[in-house]
Formats: C-alpha cells, sequence, structure tokens
C-alpha cells in the first residue's frame, strides 16, 4: 500500500526540521491532489519535566547525569537521553554531557564514525555515541514525535511507512551519505531518499512560486545556490537545458564541505561584545559567553534588518537570582557589525581570489577535532568554487560559449540558509559576483527571492517527494563527484619513499540512480576469509574520467582522500586465504547511495556479488 | 436556614475548635478553606467525594472543584516558562528601588527580549479593536460588553460614540509547554549548583 504523505526532513547540523503533505493518489474517482505542505511542530523536552512543541529541533543530544533522572517523554517514560532545546541549553549549562554538530563529525573522514567518540573528552560517566548513533536519536526523535502527533496509533500512517525525502549537503560524499542513510534505517524509516540540500532549497522555490517560475529561469540559465546555514556554507550549481523540448534542470557542480556558518559569525560578534566588557573590567563566565552568542545574534539581525539603526543593545544576565543588579551591558554598533561580519566573513575580493582560500594546516595524529574552515570569507570560498567549475556547463551544453571563460558564470542567484536572510549580506555577495563576472564579460545575475530561508529545506524535500510521485520537475544531476580506489603499483622498496599510488576510478561524475553498473575489467585480487580494504578517493572536478581510468595520485590531481572501503568474502566453498579475482561495479541505488560491489570473475552461485563497505575506519587509525 | 447568631464566647471556643479539625481533619480543612475564599459551594458540599452527587444543583460544584487544580498548574507552566525564557520572577522579586535606570533598564532588555520571544511563541494575540487608538468609534446598542468596556461619562443607552482608549487583547491561539507525569508544577526555577 502506498504511502500517505510525503514528508521532507532537514537534518542540519544545529536544528533539524520535519515537512510534509498529503500524498495525491490515484483512485476509482480520479487522481486526488496533493495536500498543502505543512510543517510538523515536534514536540520536546525544553526544560525540565516540561514538553513544548517547537517547529525546529536543535541538532543536540545531551546524556544526563544520574541526579537529572529519566528524560520522560509522553511515549518513553524511561528514555536515558534528551534531543531538542533541553539539550541546546543544557550545553551551556554542563557542556561536556552534550553532543553538538553530530553531522559535521558524519561527513569528518579522519574519524570512525561509527565509533562512540561523543561528545569529545566527556567524563567516564557520560554515554558516549558516534556521529551514526547521534544522527539516529535526532531522527528517532522526529519519527517519535511525528507517531505522536500525526499516526496516534495507526501503523499505516506511522514515519516509518511514510516516503522520506532526508537531505545532505551537496558536498557530502559517498561516505557520509551512505552513514546518513545507515541511521535512517536504524530510525524505521523505509522508504528514505536523499537529496541535496541546495536542491532541496531550490525545490521550494519552485513550489513557492508555481508555474510562474517559467518566467524566471530560462534554458541556459546557470543557477548558483549560495546555501549558508548554522554550521555549513554549500554551494551548487544547477543549468537549465534543453531536453525533448523541454527544460530540464540539471545540477553540474557542488563545492567543497566547507564548516562556515552562521554560529561563526555570532561567535565572532560575541568576541568583540566580550572584549568591550572586558574593556571595562566585566569578566564573563562560560554560561554568560552563550548568553552573549544569542544577544549578539539578535543584535546582529536587528541592525541588518534596519538600516537606519545605528546601535543595538546588549544585556547580559547574571546567573544568580538578582537580576536587575547581575545584568552586564553593552552594545554593538553598526560599524562593529559590518566590519566582523561583512567585512571579516564576506570580504570583496577578486575573482582569482579562490586560489588564495587558506587551506587547513595538516592535522597532527592526536588532535581530532572537525575541520573547521581555516578560512572565514565566504566570498572566497566562492570564488574558489567558481574557479573550480569553470567547466562543469561544457559537458551539459555541449562545451558551448562558456569555454574559454575563467569562472563558471551564474546567471541566477539562489540564496538559502538563516544567514543569507540579512540583504546586506546578500548585496554582498551580488557585489562580488558581479564584479567577477564583468570581469569575464558576463552579465550581472538575478536573484531569485520570496522563500522562507529557515525552513526552506525541509519543505523542498517534501516538494520534492510530491513531485518525485507526479509530474513535477525534477533535478537530475547523478554523482557529484568522481571516485577512485588506490591500487599500490608493485615496485622495488626504497626507505622512506611511499610506493607511487595510482586511483582507479570506479564511479565516474554524474552517474545517475537506477543507471547500469560500471564494471571495471580491471582484476583486483581479494582474500577469503580476510577482510581486504583499499584507499578510496573522490574529486570534484574531475569529470572526463570514465570508469577504469587510472591516474597518479598527485597533489595535483585534484583527488580528497575519504575514509578507507573494505570488502570481506565469505567463504562459499572457498578455502580461506584464497586470493580471488575480482572485478569492481559501482552504481548509484534508488535511494542516492553509491553502491561498490565486489563481483568474482568465477562466481560460485549466479549473481555473486559482495558489498564494498564505505567508510571503514579502524579505531587505531589515526 | 436562618440560625441565630454564636456569641462571642460560643465563636472563642468554636474557633479553636476549628484550629485543631483543620489542622488534623483534611475534608473539614477543605471545606473551611472554600468558605473563607467565599466559595460557598465548597463549603456546603464537604461530602461531596463520599457518595453519588444528586445531580443537577451540584453539577457546577463538581466543575468549580475539578477546575482548580489544572489552572493552577498551567499557570504555573507559564510563570517558569516567562522566568525560564526572560528571568520574569527574579525581575519582579527585586528589590529594584535602589538601582539607577540605566541597570533597570539593562535588565529590563533581557526581561522583554525573552518574555516577547516566549509570549509570541505560545499566545497568538490580536487586538480586540482594528481602529487606531484615539480615533472616534460608535458601538451598537448591544454591542458585546465583555470585548468592550465603557469608561468615563457612562450613562444612557446606545449606540454610544467614543474615543478609542485601549485597543485591547484577544488570545486566539495558546499552546502552553505541558508539564510530564511526575514533574511538580510549583518548582517555577530550579535551583542551580556548579560543580
Amino acid at each position: 500500500m502506498s504511502a500517505r504523505y510525503v514528508v521532507g526532513i532537514d537534518l542540519g547540523t544545529t536544528h533539524c526540521a520535519l515537512a510534509f503533505a498529503r500524498a495525491g493518489r490515484a483512485s476509482d474517482q480520479g487522481e486526488a491532489e496533493p495536500g498543502p505542505i505543512e510543517v510538523l511542530a515536534v514536540a520536546q523536552l525544553v526544560a525540565t519535566g516540561t514538553l513544548d512543541e517547537r517547529a525546529l529541533l536543535p541538532s543536540f543530544h545531551y546524556a544526563p547525569h544520574a541526579s537529572d533522572g529519566a528524560m520522560a517523554l509522553p511515549w518513553d517514560a524511561t528514555r536515558q537521553h534528551a534531543v531538542g532545546e533541553l539539550a541546546r541549553a543544557r550545553g551551556a549549562e554542563a557542556p561536556q554531557r552534550v553532543v553538538s554538530s553530530a553531522k559535521s563529525w558524519l561527513s569528518h573522514s579522519g574519524v570512525d564514525r561509527r565509533a562512540a567518540i561523543l561528545p569529545q573528552g566527556a567524563p567516564d560517566d557520560v554515554e558516549r555515541v558516534s556521529p551514526v548513533e547521534a544522527s539516529f536519536r535526532y531522527l528517532e526523535h522526529l519519527s517519535d514525535a511525528w507517531n505522536h502527533a500525526i499516526a496516534k496509533g495507526d501503523p499505516e500512517l506511522a514515519l516509518g511507512k511514510q516516503d522520506v525525502v532526508l537531505t545532505v549537503p551537496a558536498s557530502f560524499d559517498a561516505v557520509a551519505r551512505e552513514l546518513t542513510v545507515e541511521a535512517a534505517y536504524a530510525a524505521g524509516l523505509e522508504n528514505v531518499t536523499l537529496l541535496e540540500e541546495p536542491q532541496a532549497a531550490l525545490y521550494a522555490w519552485l513550489a513557492a512560486r508555481g508555474e510562474a517560475w517559467r518566467k524566471e529561469i530560462r534554458v541556459g540559465d546557470v543557477v548558483l545556490v549560495c546555501d549558508v546555514g548554522g554550521g555549513t556554507t554549500d554551494f551548487s550549481a544547477i543549468c537549465a537545458t534543453e531536453r525533448d523540448g523541454a527544460l530540464e534542470l540539471v545540477r553540474v557542480a557542488v563545492g567543497d564541505h566547507i564548516l562556515l556558518g552562521g554560529d561563526n559569525m555570532d561567535l565572532a560578534l560575541a568576541h568583540v561584545a566580550a572584549q568591550k566588557l572586558a574593556a571595562a573590567g566585566r569578566e564573563i563566565d562560560r554560561w554568560q559567553t552563550a548568553q552573549l552568542a544569542h544577544a549578539a545574534r539578535a543584535a546582529k539581525e536587528a541592525l541588518l534588518g534596519d538600516p537606519s539603526m545605528q546601535t543595538a543593545p546588549i544585556a547580559i544576565a547574571g546567573r544568580g537570582s538578582r537580576l536587575v543588579g547581575g545584568t552586564l551591558r553593552t552594545e554593538l554598533d553598526r560599524a562593529e557589525v559590518e566590519r566582523t561580519l561583512v567585512e571579516g566573513f564576506f570580504p570583496v575580493v577578486a575573482a582569482g581570489a579562490g586560489a588564495q582560500v587558506r587551506a587547513r594546516a595538516r592535522v597532527g595524529l592526536t588532535q581530532l577535532g572537525l575541520p573547521y574552515a581555516q578560512d572565514a570569507a565566504v566570498t572566497r570560498h566562492l570564488a574558489a568554487f567558481l574557479g573550480r567549475q569553470a567547466g562543469a556547463i561544457e559537458k551539459v551544453t555541449g562545451g558551448a560559449g562558456d569555454a574559454a571563460r575563467p569562472l563558471l558564470c551564474p546567471t541566477v542567484v539562489l540564496f538559502n540558509g538563516g544567514v543569507m536572510k540579512s540583504e546586506l549580506l546578500r548585496a554582498r555577495v551580488r557585489t562580488c559576483l558581479e564584479a567577477w563576472l564583468a570581469e569575464a564579460g558576463a552579465p550581472a545575475p538575478r536573484e531569485l527571492g520570496g522563500t522562507d530561508l529557515d525552513l526552506a529545506v525541509a519543505k523542498g524535500a517534501a516538494a520534492y517527494g510530491l513531485a518525485r510521485g507526479g509530474k513535477g520537475l525534477r533535478i537530475r544531476g547523478g554523482t557529484a563527484r568522481a571516485y577512485y580506489v588506490g591500487i599500490e603499483s608493485s615496485a622495488p622498496a626504497i626507505p622512506g619513499i611511499e610506493p607511487p599510488l595510482t586511483a582507479l576510478c570506479v564511479a565516474p561524475f554524474g552517474v545517475e540512480e537506477g543507471s547500469p553498473p560500471h564494471e571495471l575489467a580491471l582484476e583486483l585480487g581479494a582474500v577469503v576469509g580476510e577482510k581486504v580494504s583499499f584507499r578510496f578517493f573522490g574529486s570534484s572536478v574531475r569529470r572526463a574520467d570514465h570508469a577504469g581510468a587510472e591516474i597518479d595520485v598527485t597533489p595535483s590531481a585534484g583527488l580528497t582522500e575519504l575514509a578507507p572501503v573494505e570488502v570481506e568474502l565469505p567463504g562459499e566453498g572457498r578455502a580461506p586465504g584464497d586470493v580471488v579475482p575480482v572485478h569492481l561495479a559501482a552504481s548509484v541505488t534508488e535511494v542516492g547511495t553509491l553502491l561498490v560491489e565486489a563481483v568474482p570473475l568465477a562466481p560460485r552461485k549466479p549473481g555473486e556479488r559482495w558489498k564494498v563497505e564505505l567508510g571503514v575506519r579502524d579505531a587505531h587509525e589515526p | 436556614m436562618t440560625a441565630p447568631e454564636p456569641s462571642f464566647f460560643t465563636r472563642f471556643l468554636f474557633a479553636f475548635a476549628c484550629f485543631f479539625r483543620v489542622l488534623f481533619d483534611p475534608g473539614f480543612a477543605r471545606a473551611a478553606r472554600a468558605l473563607a475564599d467565599g466559595d460557598p459551594a465548597e463549603g456546603a458540599a464537604p461530602a461531596l467525594p463520599a457518595g453519588p452527587a444528586p445531580a443537577p444543583e451540584t453539577k457546577p460544584v463538581v466543575d468549580a472543584v475539578k477546575s482548580r487544580a489544572p489552572s493552577h498548574d498551567s499557570a504555573l507552566a507559564l510563570l517558569a516558562l516567562l522566568q525560564r525564557e526572560g528571568r520574569l520572577v527574579d525581575f519582579l522579586e527585586e528589590d529594584v528601588l535602589g538601582f539607577p535606570d540605566a541597570d533597570l533598564g539593562a535588565a529590563a532588555r533581557v526581561v522583554h527580549a525573552g518574555c516577547r520571544k516566549a509570549l509570541r511563541e505560545h499566545v497568538k494575540l490580536a487586538p480586540v479593536r482594528a481602529e487606531e487608538e484615539g480615533a472616534r468609534l460608535t458601538l451598537p446598542a448591544g454591542f458585546d460588553a465583555a470585548l468592550t468596556k465603557l469608561t468615563g461619562n457612562v450613562t444612557g443607552s446606545g449606540p454610544y460614540t467614543g474615543t478609542l482608549k485601549h485597543r485591547g487583547y484577544r488570545a486566539l491561539e495558546v499552546s502552553l509547554p505541558t508539564a510530564l507525569e511526575g514533574h511538580d508544577a510549583r518548582v517555577v526555577a530550579q535551583a542551580e549548583v556548579e560543580l
């Protein structure tokens, strides 16, 4: 029986949201129209023993202390953890027990993402969870809240039975996607499909516009989606082309995973305010620092929202019950906000500035923190993205026009994410784009407006779910990266020099879901009964490599190393230790994850093949 | 039912008797409190929980008894919300006489920002009258007195013409946080001990 609802879930770095619509369904009476897209008010603990419904579920996880007792919910009186607003609030009060930014950890290839490593450095009595487990718990909470509010015991209406579209950053690689789906399955979501967040933002815009969008996007347009959320910055380019006489949208490029967002900006402003307080001889504690970030955000929104306002007051309460005597006050003025935010995070840079994006220093073996962006300039990251993706539309448009341009030239820009609610910051990005494009001889881009930037991703995911079931416009794209396994060449050993490494392309750029697997003719040896692992690479720029292409792994090759992949061959009548020649075959599943399989050249039974596990990392490795 | 007023001496002894009965007999105490609160219904029906009620005239009594506890809980929930989000109870409980206006103003910003956010999230308010304050308006004879109050030279019969002094508020939607079972609503804010 088909799902009654389509559900879009934005599993964000700082917040989650769930939007849904009644699915349109064909019946004897004809086709029922799908319902409007609504946002679920998610029941969650907001304080001890207090339940409230909020449109956003903060992506925080709290492991209660023995003194806290159970974190009871209407659907589970004995729950031993809390997610949502209470967990977020506890982050300032008992930070060692709180997990935040689990999603950033999920895409961090330097750690074992299935290992219970969060919160980092927590005391022994704190239950640790893996990044996958934390993501699972957010989804589980959304699922429970849905079942409590909507399904109310009807198994057909349970969230697990609905068509769920789960969004991931476009910059998530195959491994992070796989882990996200793993968390979704664990939460009982049986029919889940992945959708890239910038695409979801565009679907939300398309849904909000209705048929009028055809006046604003025409064949030949290149849409830049500039998504700056709470924790991450995500760029995508989507090209409008013609196929069989109809307009078609194709996602042609995605940016790198950049851990830079609104939270960094609030902290930067809070730092400015804290320095002013310090200059006045007032010290603030950890709890007040968290309040200061909130107050700085409110001041930022006030100043950026009202051009006539020159200063915004900031007041930070003390923790004691003496409020009037204990409140610290300062203010942020327009010049400070513009200097810190506009010049600090959105400086005017030249088109070529992308090459100067400060690369992250190599992390030491003991350092396992999140790989935050070292360069805080969103505009420089944007210049880097457009420069690197200069050739992105050649393949789609057949090499016409843009080939000689030094950067990808968008004709339309769509902003998304809470940060981009500020017209001042949007104007700054537009100014930069106009200057870069003018230099390249291209016209200034138009801006698509009019969506709710906080909830657009969840709503867009639901809109995509509806489009998928009906005749709505869909964005094509396929994988935004090419994937490679590393093969060590046999060469005489030389002390101190690593053997040269060759990367073998297993999945070319732009593999679409449902297309037949690309099978490689190259034989690899897999050992029966043993885990064999391969180094694994991705590239967001190597569009021309076909499956089976071999390239040298050099710093200029445009490859990024991902967590290794691993295959274990069960015996099936073979002797342990035997080396079995296999082919690798890669395809994209309906869910939207990359599937790499090892196919034996001499199968013992028809259709014999083994899944290659992505994102494997032994705990003892760095 | 008109008994003669008891003498002072009788009342003096009765007061002592009541003191001990209030102390040791919860049922009597509840009835006495209801009497003291000016709720004769409760006082007249101390034996209510004991047997099946003779339906018609005691029905409002049942309602009155039932509605009391939940309304306290949601009032306390609202108080806890305003304290949590906007430190309202701290503000009201503090003696502010000795502080300069600048300090008071800084604290008021904390209270205003937090309570405003909490209020807007939980109560959807709309003005009773759409006109601007100061506007002249005419109320028909049978206007809804629950929504609009007449002030000033209140006399005669409608229609009434006057100046709108306050637009009023009406709650369109209320969604308060709910206390989960086992949670003591009387704890408006927990004490905090930093380790």
